[in-house]
């Protein structure tokens, strides 16, 4: 039996609104480096395959219809990317998936940026990749008068996505040659224009920056309903699918793999279907749910997961959940920790120990890249495939 | 103290370049992109108490004569990402980077220069560069729109426009207080809404306030827009005077502008970019400067930096022969594409007359007429006369410090941070150790106002007199 891969999402105190309030949240050192490098070390630690960073450009805010004014709630973040890139030098086998917001971006900032993040982590970075159709996220910018459809964002995204994926090919792998005799420091007929024209933009390159050491960096997407299942199918590595039942799953699964064959090849190969959850876990399952009801009370509402399922109980029976749904076809797991402080330790020090009893999770990191955890081939640049040179 | 008490000399380092000063024929020259080359540059740089690592830019490979081009180094690291990576590798060292107003958005790079600025506690920098041309547009969605005209207002807008984001949270905004629940002071923290011609937006920002306040700003540009820019708006310049006369000239010029924005001499700090090659005696050093000088201007590399005045295609000629006889084309450089040096040649007919009767008067080749006016390194000698020519430019309002640029990667910077350092150390006129934790501190700059910029706030934005420091 296949094992299961395992994913944290990261963000201030964790998913729950007033997990900042819990005992060792540390509320005030969430926006310092040291909060972050201890928070994926235990990751580390856990031997988790990679560790996503959410983001996004505009404030937090609980209100569907626009930019509230709550003191009570973790309001700011670090950008994701640079966060990333912060703990980097102080780990050493996990992944790295910050988000990235494909509709204000421009791509060519962004596979360079996440080509950085996999020199300077030697091969452990991803891009989550994101779209946002919030009309006062759109003022940020003013770039458009009204925001994007949603079927418009996620084509754009995915064009997105194809830009920053050309732009990590653009180099060849030994484009750079050093040749003393002739005095050429690269063999430009190695780099490559990427020459995409789009709906929505049209980029030139090639890359400023060489080829990342796993030739293209692990892009991941998240649906929370059928509208994404065409950006997880075209662009991601990847896709994150909200983990309700073995009927929803089994489903999910199905619509995500027949996109993927209806649109012809061209997505990257293996595609990862992660599960998605909000896990509050303890020692026993009233403790769990005792706690998740504390919290809130405190918060004033109940809290619904942002997207993926809540879950409350013991490391054991999650562990029986995850086995539940890897057999309705998931390959892996995207665990959101309720309150970071408490969860996330649970899950390194208990879940995975619980997993690894049932043979279904490593015992030691097996490679040091993001793509070798995820069993995924470094790939042939598809430039150097598509022209091979005459000599 | 005494009036006569000498000024503290600023020095950083920036990482070598994609240009032919970088020497990436030589054994000793590391990778470009492996992080260890960057780690090990500012470490050193650290181990110095330099104040700051100072990283270039640019946004498209270079091409020459339609081919991209590839005599020097190609090939860079995303600037925020690397710096941010280097402040886990170090705790002291300023982190300076090139950010371009024309390619980018307010509201992102202002976000990315305060995560950098927490992220390293206090140590981040902003290089701001404009700049127009559709050759590199052709890499962004909004490529190629800007009339070059403009590129100075865009600039200074962005630059204003980050500057009400970096400010729209106060001090102590974040209370983060779990017994009461209130983690904001103000729910409206973040608010800001700028209207202008280059930029209109509003909302709220999303990163609070840093440990700098703002980042450090420097400038780079020569011409008068952009000595005014710097005068209103940069705290250093990367200048590019690293002589006595031309650099007081240009001291002199800078300095008084400031008086115009209510500012002080000492709010704007000039460091020129400079080269150097050290020696055990001055003729060893000049021995080895010439030789460095003809590693970096081949034979080919002279005939291309002669197409950057000629503007066409001299592949034709020899670059141990005579310089052309045809005239240089008239008009905007059309030859070589994405490097913003070729501007320096106002008048390129000029150029070549004086280039022609200097050749011809001393007997040079194309190659040794290219060495002997392009790539003389500022400081050559020993480490005591290098020492001696950077005290001695500083002390005479030259310059206040000098941003070195080595010749080798990674290593280039080891024997100037072994051997000039500590003789610097012991005139008194650099740090033998850090004195304060943020760029702010090694370059002796205030921490800008705290005051928020509210739009819903009927008085004037609070004058700089209202600083405050740290609560």
């Amino acid at each position: 039996m296949s094992e299961i891969h395992l994913a944290v999402a990261l963000d201030g105190a964790g998913g729950h609104p007033v997990a900042w309030r819990e005992p060792g949240a540390r509320p005030a050192e969430l926006f310092t480096a040291r909060h972050w490098a201890g928070v994926v070390a235990e990751a580390e630690a856990g031997l988790l395959d990679f560790v996503s960073f959410d983001d996004g450009l505009a404030l937090q805010s609980a209100s569907p219809g626009g930019q509230d004014q709550r003191t009570d709630q973790v309001r700011g973040r670090l950008d994701a990317v640079l966060t990333a890139a912060r703990v980097a030098p102080l780990t050493r086998r996990i992944g790295l998936v910050p988000a990235v917001t494909a509709t204000h971006t421009e791509p060519f900032h962004v596979s360079k940026a996440v080509a950085t993040l996999d020199h300077v982590s030697r091969g452990r970075a991803g891009l989550d990749v994101r779209t946002s159709g919030l009309p006062y996220e759109e003022r940020h910018f003013g770039r458009r008068t009204a925001p994007l459809r949603e079927d418009e964002l996620h084509e754009e995204a995915a064009d997105h996505v194809e830009v920053v994926r050309r732009l990590w090919d653009s180099w060849e792998d030994d484009a750079e040659i050093r040749d003393v005799a002739t005095g050429r420091f690269v063999d430009r007929h190695k780099l490559h224009y990427i020459d995409f024209e789009g709906r929505h933009f049209s980029v030139r390159g090639p890359s400023i920056t060489p080829r990342p050491p796993q030739g293209q960096p692990v892009v991941t997407a998240r649906a929370t309903d059928s509208a994404a299942y065409g950006l997880i199918a075209r662009a991601a590595d990847v896709g994150f699918l909200p983990s309700r039942d073995i009927a929803g799953t089994r489903a999910a699964v199905a619509a995500v793999r027949q996109v993927r064959e209806s649109a012809g090849p061209g997505g990257a190969e293996p595609l990862h279907l992660f599960g998605e959850l909000t896990v509050f876990l303890d020692q026993d399952a009233a403790a769990a749910a005792d706690r998740l009801g504390r919290l809130d009370a405190l918060a004033g509402d109940p809290y619904e997961g942002g997207g993926a399922p809540v879950f409350t109980g013991t490391a054991a029976q999650l562990a029986d959940l995850l086995e539940e749904h890897r057999a309705a076809g998931l390959s892996g797991f995207r665990l959101r920790p309720g309150v970071i402080s408490h969860d996330l330790p649970v899950i390194t020090r208990v879940l995975v120990p619980e997993l690894q009893r049932r043979g279904v999770f490593r015992r030691e990191y097996e490679a040091d890249t993001l793509r070798g955890l995820l069993g995924l081939e470094r790939p042939v640049g598809r430039y150097a495939v598509a022209a091979p040179r005459a000599s | 103290m005494s009036a006569q008490a000498p000024k503290q000399i600023h020095l950083a380092a920036h990482f070598p370049g994609v240009n032919n000063t970088t020497v990436w024929s030589d054994p000793a020259a590391g990778s470009h992109i492996d992080f260890d080359s960057f780690v090990h540059f500012a470490r050193t740089a650290e181990r110095a108490k330099f104040d700051f690592l100072f990283l270039a830019e640019g946004l498209r490979l270079r091409e020459q004569g339609g081919q991209i081009y590839d005599l020097d180094v190609v090939g860079r690291p995303d600037t925020f990402t690397v710096l941010a990576a280097l402040a886990a590798v170090t705790e002291r060292l300023g982190l300076t980077g090139t950010i371009n107003s024309t390619f980018n958005e307010p509201y992102e790079v202002a976000r990315q220069f305060a995560s950098l600025d927490h992220l390293s506690e206090g140590r981040a920098a902003w290089n701001v560069v404009t700049s127009w041309d559709a050759f590199t547009g052709e890499n962004f969605r909004r490529g190629g729109f800007l009339p070059r005209e403009d590129r100075y207002t865009r600039a200074q807008e962005f630059l204003a426009t980050a500057n009400e984001l970096f400010d729209s949270w106060e001090r102590g905004a974040v209370v983060a207080d779990a017994a009461s629940g209130r983690f904001l002071r103000d729910g409206r923290a973040g608010a800001f809404a700028h209207h202008g011609r280059h930029f209109d937006i509003e909302g709220r920002f999303n990163v609070p306030r840093s440990p700098q306040g703002r980042p450090v700003i420097f400038q780079a540009g020569d011409s008068d827009e952009g000595r005014e820019f710097a005068a209103a708006s940069a705290d250093a310049i990367f200048g590019r005077y690293g002589t006595l006369d031309a650099g007081r000239a240009f001291y002199a010029d800078v300095k008084r502008r400031l008086a115009a924005y209510g500012r002080t001499r000492d709010q704007l700090k000039i460091l020129p970019a400079a080269t150097f090659v050290l020696g055990d005696t001055d003729a060893e050093a000049h021995e080895a400067a010439y030789e460095v000088r003809r590693l970096q201007v081949s034979g080919q590399t002279a005939i291309k930096y002669l197409e950057h005045v000629w503007n066409r295609d001299l592949s034709a000629y020899d670059p141990d022969g005579p310089l052309p006889d045809v005239d240089p084309l008239p008009g905007e450089n059309t030859i070589a594409l994405g490097r913003a040096s070729v501007r320096q040649f106002r008048d390129p007919l000029e150029t070549a007359r004086r280039w022609r009767a200097l050749a011809e008067a001393k007997n040079l080749s194309i190659r040794e007429l290219v060495i002997s006016t392009t790539s003389e390194q500022t400081f050559i000698g020993s480490p005591a006369t290098v020492a001696d020519s950077i005290d001695t430019l500083v002390q005479a309002d030259a310059a206040d410090g000098f941003i070195l640029v080595p010749h080798i990667t990674p290593g280039g910077l080891d024997v100037f941070a072994d051997t000039v350092v500590p003789l610097l150390q012991e005139r008194g006129v650099f740090r033998t150790d850090y004195e304060g934790t943020t760029l702010r501190d090694h370059l002796g700059l205030a921490v800008p106002g705290a005051e928020p910029a509210r739009q819903t706030a009927a008085a004037a934005p609070a004058p700089a007199s209202t600083s405050t420091s740290a609560p």
